[in-house]
């Protein structure tokens, strides 16, 4: 008992010690040596491809073609469905990817370092809204996308953070939780921010200012953008706190569309499964809940911080996705979130809480213990391939792998407690 | 009639695009509609109201400081009916929320965590998990009341030992009464602040002696709930020492007050001699037993009514006002009586018994005997709270109708020479027990036997206890001061 709750004390003291600074932005082959040929990233806990959901297949067979393993969408597909392409969760090489999460060795990644503990997780670059490759599309929009990214945005960006020494990011959060934010459905204020902060070094590092105003126009119309970056982020603090013996703090919750997995810190690296669930929430324009894909993506790392579902209060107009959808029923969800958590972060403040701390650090043994599950707040993807987004909403991590987790937790400690 | 699309365009008004997202989905459910959206008019979403099939030229004109409103229907009327209340939505000012807003903790941590300074906790869960909650509660430093029953007695045990070695009070399980620092908790009435300090086993029973206390202008320092079987001997009397040790040292208790069924002899000694080394005084109200070899400190009280009134000093209750039957409605039968209190129906046979006459009840004391050997001439006192008549439905101090059919029976009966009923108000009870029981009487011939009966309670509790009494009274119940003097009246109202 003593041991756990001593435990969770030092995983507390680590995620709030943590402190991510965007560095760079650089191709994922540079700073991952695995992923080389034919070797594709993905989100959630392990899976292989005949257990996977539409969007995600729709999606590898997107980034095949786009990193040329394969002329065209069939011939990639046949050649995942041959397992000619090694599939490995992005988790397990320190980084994570939104929905379909698709990492592959020329796409440009955001590269976060924690320098109180001097790891670095990395994340790729959000595409914007609709049809898109984390939501499964993979036509040549989709890929020309992917490319201007990979040849002119990725380089620019990466540059600018550069010259100015990288972008630290706490404060920058804590200012975009008062503007109201919540880093995973609400990213608005936190992207104004910045390319408030980014564009001197953009404007000074480029040399073409035609495509400064691309650079610019991107990160002005795509009010996720920042969304990839708090994901990074949410890596970069959680990583330090995996493996610290007894304790029962989450260190990452993920999904890949068919499974929900967790890793808890005193279990190391197992994942906790179970199948994952259906997001409530609202449509776009000649969607309705018949088209959609169960949850998706290694987004929900910003849950496992304190940020998302966790900061509703912060973003009063995402609890409009679920129930009667007052403004005010928000505040109910953070409140809810305190009751699984051990604590609060108190430099990521909600102003309409009386400036209460984001509960952070969940606990597996006060998730089981209450019924409460984590709430995340979510995107909707098609449960084809090929077709996007269509809607966005809140859903709940399932219960079976807490309960998993907690079993495996006090075998282990069998001999200790 | 064909399909047709309507747009129209607001030019610099904005609003959140989930709100946006949820009117949509209320116009598309609106007769006739096919599809409906409204989207500020940036080019993504001109993108999505295009594949969906709802914009047209006023639309596409829009920009991103635009909404765009997108409708398509079956009839160009049913599209202008959507669009109309489109309009009259997004001009209308926000109604409020109607759900609820309020966060209720769901743990006992976060409840601490909201509430630091709170020091009890009262425990009503299923019994199978009241002793894993009462433990949590304990380990946070909390004093537990555990209002739950169906707790295993070796659970009991560990709790109150668990409890001891931290300086809690477990009070239960299956305590239904206490009052704390004037707070009165689950079953309870509120009482003046006073010196007399109640431990005690039974809740009707505290209620009783707290009421009669108060309506006397007495005041109650604390009133513990120790729940049934702390004087077993498999407890051992945990609580009620400990209760008793908090008691004593307490400067504002100047007089203590033991209630309970008798204890195991073995636990009556142990208490019994706690009790001889505080210096205060003690009244020992062990209902069924005849006396108790008590300390010098400590009087005997064979009723709650006699408790009380040695708790006050001596004084009479309800000297005032004595009140008789009435020659006309004596008639010569048996006492038969519908109790929701357990205690009030105890100390109701005691009386009766200790007047010679022969008792039998579903929960008989010592005297009595049990229902199923009752016959011609014996009295019948019926617990209604009794697992009997309380699984599966509410206890009849929350829900009085489980008396109903029983007291109309009861009427008709020529056997009966009185009917005797308790009516337990405070908080927790139901709202107007008085009242239901007057309504079933309204329907009941005039020429039934006489209905006797107190109200426990004071004139502090929700119901008001003077305005059951008035309620009562309108309906032809006798009521007495108390239920021992009810239980009095009953035999004279049995001796033509």
């Amino acid at each position: 008992m003593q041991l756990i709750e001593d435990a969770n004390k030092e995983a507390l003291r680590r995620i709030l010690e943590g402190d991510p600074v965007l560095i760079d932005v650089v191709p994922a082959g540079q700073v991952i040596p695995a992923l080389g040929e034919r070797v594709l990233l993905h989100a959630g806990p392990p899976i292989e491809w005949e257990r996977m959901c539409g969007p995600m297949r729709g999606a590898i067979a997107g980034a095949i073609v786009f990193e040329g393993w394969a002329a065209d969408l069939e011939e990639a597909t046949a050649l995942a469905a041959r397992g000619e392409i090694a599939f490995h969760p992005n988790h397990h090489f320190d980084a994570v990817g939104p929905m379909t999460g698709m990492t592959t060795q020329s796409m440009p990644v955001f590269v976060v370092e924690n320098r109180r503990f001097g790891n670095r997780a990395y994340c790729t670059i959000n595409e914007g809204l609709g049809k898109v490759m984390r939501f499964g599309g993979n036509d040549a929009s989709v890929l020309k996308r992917l490319a201007w990214l990979r040849d002119v945005f990725g380089p620019a960006l990466g540059e600018a953070i550069r010259s100015v020494g990288g972008i630290a990011l706490k404060g920058l959060v804590a200012r975009g939780l008062a503007m109201g934010d919540e880093m995973h459905q609400r990213n608005v204020a936190c992207t104004s921010l910045f390319l408030r902060e980014i564009a001197p070094a953009l404007a000074r590092t480029s040399r073409d200012s035609e495509r400064l105003a691309e650079v610019f126009a991107f990160l002005g119309s795509n009010d996720q953008f920042f969304l990839n970056i708090a994901m990074a982020m949410g890596k970069a603090i959680m990583d330090p706190v995996r493996g610290i013996a007894g304790s029962s703090i989450v260190t990452a919750m993920c999904r890949n569309g068919t499974d929900f997995g967790i890793r808890v810190s005193g279990t190391g690296d197992t994942w906790f499964v179970a199948p994952v669930e259906m997001p409530q929430g609202l449509y776009f324009p000649g969607f309705s809940a018949a088209d959609a894909n169960p949850d998706m993506g290694d987004s929900t790392i910003v849950e496992t911080i304190g940020l998302g579902g966790f900061a509703m209060a912060a973003s009063p107009a995402v609890a409009g996705f679920v129930g009667a959808g007052s403004a005010s029923s928000a505040a109910l969800y953070t409140k809810a979130m305190g009751e699984i958590t051990i604590g609060e972060n108190p430099e990521w403040t909600i102003p309409a809480l009386d400036f209460a701390g984001v509960p952070t650090g969940i606990d597996v043994r006060l998730v089981v213990d209450s019924g409460i599950t984590p709430v995340i707040n979510t995107g909707i993807a098609h449960k084809e391939p090929g077709i996007g987004q269509v809607g966005a909403g809140v859903v709940r991590a399932p219960i079976a792998c807490f309960e998993q987790a907690v079993r495996a937790l006090a075998e282990k400690l069998g001999g200790v407690a | 009639m064909s399909d047709t699309v309507l747009n129209e365009v607001r030019k610099g008004f904005y609003l959140d695009s989930v709100a946006l997202m949820r009117l949509s989905r209320r116009i598309a459910a609106m007769p006739g509609i096919i599809e409906a959206a409204l989207m500020m008019g940036t080019p993504s979403n001109k993108r999505i109201l295009q594949d969906a099939g709802l914009l047209s030229d006023i639309g596409a004109a829009a920009n991103g400081n635009d909404l765009v409103i997108g409708i398509k229907a079956h009839s160009d009327e049913a599209a202008r009916a959507a669009l109309a209340e489109a309009v009259s939505e997004l001009e209308t000012p926000r109604r409020r929320a109607a759900e609820q807003t309020t966060w209720r903790p769901r743990t006992i941590r976060a409840a601490v965590k909201a509430m630091p300074d709170a020091n009890v906790a009262l425990i009503s869960v299923p019994g199978d998990f009241a002793a894993a909650e009462a433990r949590k509660a304990l380990r946070r430093g909390l004093h537990v009341m555990i209002f739950s029953d169906n707790v295993a007695i070796e659970q009991e045990r560990a709790l109150k030992e668990e409890a001891r070695s931290l300086g809690r009070l477990v009070m239960g399980p299956d305590c239904g009464t206490a009052i704390i620092n004037g707070v009165p908790l689950a079953f309870a009435n509120r009482v003046p602040r006073g010196d007399i300090g109640i431990i005690g086993a039974s809740g009707t029973g505290i209620q009783e002696v707290t009421s009669l206390i108060a309506a006397a202008d007495g005041g109650i320092s604390h009133a513990i709930g120790v729940g049934g079987r702390d004087l077993s001997q498999a407890v051992g009397g945990i609580t009620t020492l400990m209760a008793i040790d908090a008691l004593d040292s307490d400067p504002r208790t100047r007089h203590i007050v033991l209630i309970s069924k008798p204890p195991h002899p073995d636990v009556a000694r142990t208490v019994l001699s706690r009790v001889a080394k505080s210096a205060k005084p003690f009244t020992v109200c062990f209902i069924g037993a005849e006396n108790a070899d008590l300390p010098p400190n400590a009087h005997f009280a064979p009723t709650l009514k006699a408790a009380a009134e040695d708790a006050l000093g001596g004084r009479t209750i309800g000297a005032d006002a004595p009140i008789s039957v009435p020659a006309s409605a004596r008639r010569s039968g048996i006492v038969v009586g519908l109790y929701s209190g357990g205690t009030l129906c105890a100390e109701a046979q005691l009386i009766l018994a200790r007047h010679g006459r022969k008792v039998a009840s579903n929960a008989p004391v010592p005297g009595s005997r049990s229902l199923s050997e009752a016959g011609d001439g014996i009295d019948r006192i019926i617990d209604l709270g009794a697992d009997e008549f309380t699984r599966g439905r509410p206890h009849p101090m929350i829900d009085p109708s489980v008396r109903d059919d029983m007291l109309r029976e009861t009427l008709k009966d020529r056997q009966v020479g009185a009917i005797l009923i308790d009516v337990v108000i405070g908080f927790g009870a139901h709202a107007d027990p008085a009242g239901h029981l007057a309504s079933i009487l309204a329907d009941a011939s005039r020429d039934g036997p006489p209905i006797i009966g107190s109200v426990t309670g004071t004139e502090a509790d929700p119901q008001v206890r003077s305005r059951q009494i008035a309620t009562l009274e309108r309906a032809g119940v006798l009521v007495a001061p108390s239920n021992a003097q009810a239980a009095e009246l009953a035999l004279a109202a049995c001796r033509p």
